[in-house]
């Protein structure tokens, strides 16, 4: 059965287009057929980051009002063989999708692809609306805050009373939290809310944790979802809540500040 | 950290904890506003009409809130009365 995936969060900023792209890759590597969905009409991004800026031809908004067909929209991922990107429009028009078009595109892609990513634009209006409205999992992306914990509690309301499922009396959303940009130092020294305080404050099951890192940084610059760079503590820590996701028990990586020399501590190190 | 910091370390609260504190506080508060029932507003009026009929006020001077509590919700009233 295809699964809808949110990657959502209220406030912006926080990372939910870098873990779409992480968490998207990583489902295809582990060999399931998914698809990428940029939901955020004038600010597309999610090709940037994928590296398939330059093949968008037909958008999202372009397969809702019939002018190209979803073969024609499609992009296929150079590196995966399973892997696909549907764009975003460049549209300023903000009404350019509608739930009926939203619907029709994401029960087609339900019939190709195993997993369907939604990367849903900052804020709670239309447009975070329509990227939540349909999912069967949402992914709450969260920096360990005040700010984005508490839109991150708004978006759990939300998903829990007006999405699909919460109007039809389904089965709820299944919600995951994916603490992101997390300092381990910071947090050490009382800086930082860690992640047992953000788990406790927003009562919902912890996907991972995902540190802040250089190597996001390094693989945006290229193109490249840092999934793919195995070698980094955020690709690594992305792989794992892929395979949470996906219903493996995996123990958190990277929640401990690396130990430091006695002189480095001393005379500070950072 | 340096070695002043080591000196310095723990005589304050860390803005950590008061970040959680912070944060408990206004999701509960928010929490208990988006599971307010739509019936209040309508309560409140209706209220105000009843005391009406024995003692002049403003309809802003009653006020009515819903606090959850648990398991149990506590309706909260509010009634100031004008200066005797
Ligand atoms: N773990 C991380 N470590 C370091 N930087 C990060 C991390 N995650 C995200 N970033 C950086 O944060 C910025 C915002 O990330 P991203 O675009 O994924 O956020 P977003 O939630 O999609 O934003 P928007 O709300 O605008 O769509 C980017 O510059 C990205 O490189
Ligand atoms: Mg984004």
């Amino acid at each position: 059965m295809a699964k809808i995936l949110v990657v959502t969060s209220g406030k912006g900023g926080v990372g939910k287009t870098t873990t779409s792209a992480a968490i998207g890759t990583g489902l295809a590597l582990r060999g399931h057929k998914t698809v990428i969905v940029d939901f955020d009409v004038g600010l597309r991004n999610l090709d940037l980051i994928m590296g398939c800026e330059r093949r968008v031809v037909y958008d999202f908004v372009n397969v809702v009002n019939g002018e190209a067909n979803l073969q024609q929209a499609l992009i296929k991922d150079k590196r995966l063989e399973n892997l696909y990107v549907l764009a975003a429009s460049q549209t300023r028009d903000k009404d350019a999708l509608t739930k009926e078009g939203v619907e029709k595109v994401l029960m087609e892609l339900k019939e190709t692809f195993e997993y369907v990513v939604c990367d849903s634009p900052a804020g709670i209006e239309t447009g975070a609306h329509l990227a939540m409205y349909f999912a069967d999992e949402a992914i709450v992306v969260t920096n360990p805050e005040v700010s984005s914990v508490r839109d991150s509690d708004r978006m759990l309301g939300l998903l829990a009373s007006k999405s699909r499922r919460a109007e039809l009396g389904e089965e709820p959303i299944k919600e995951h939290l994916l603490l992101t940009r997390y300092n381990p130092e910071r947090v050490s020294k009382g800086e930082m809310l860690g992640v047992e305080d953000v788990k406790e404050i927003l009562a919902v099951t912890l996907l991972g944790v995902i540190p802040e890192s250089q190597a996001v940084l390094k693989a945006s610059n290229q193109g490249v979802p840092v999934i793919l760079d195995d070698q980094s503590d955020a690709g690594q820590a992305y792989g794992d809540a892929v395979d949470r996701l996906l219903g493996k028990t995996v123990e958190h990586r990277f929640l401990d500040a690396q130990k430091k020399g006695f002189f480095e501590r001393l005379f500070g190190g950072n | 950290m340096n070695i002043f910091d080591f000196f310095r370390a723990n005589k304050k609260v860390s803005t950590a904890s008061v970040a959680k504190e912070r944060l408990q506080i206004i999701v509960a508060h928010e929490r208990g506003q988006r599971s307010t029932p739509d019936y209040l507003p309508a309560l409140q009026k209706e209220l105000v009409e009843v005391i009406r009929k024995y003692v002049n006020i403003e309809s802003d001077q009653v006020q009515v809130a819903l606090e959850n509590q648990g398991s149990c919700s506590i309706l909260e009233l509010n009634i100031t009365l004008p200066d005797r």
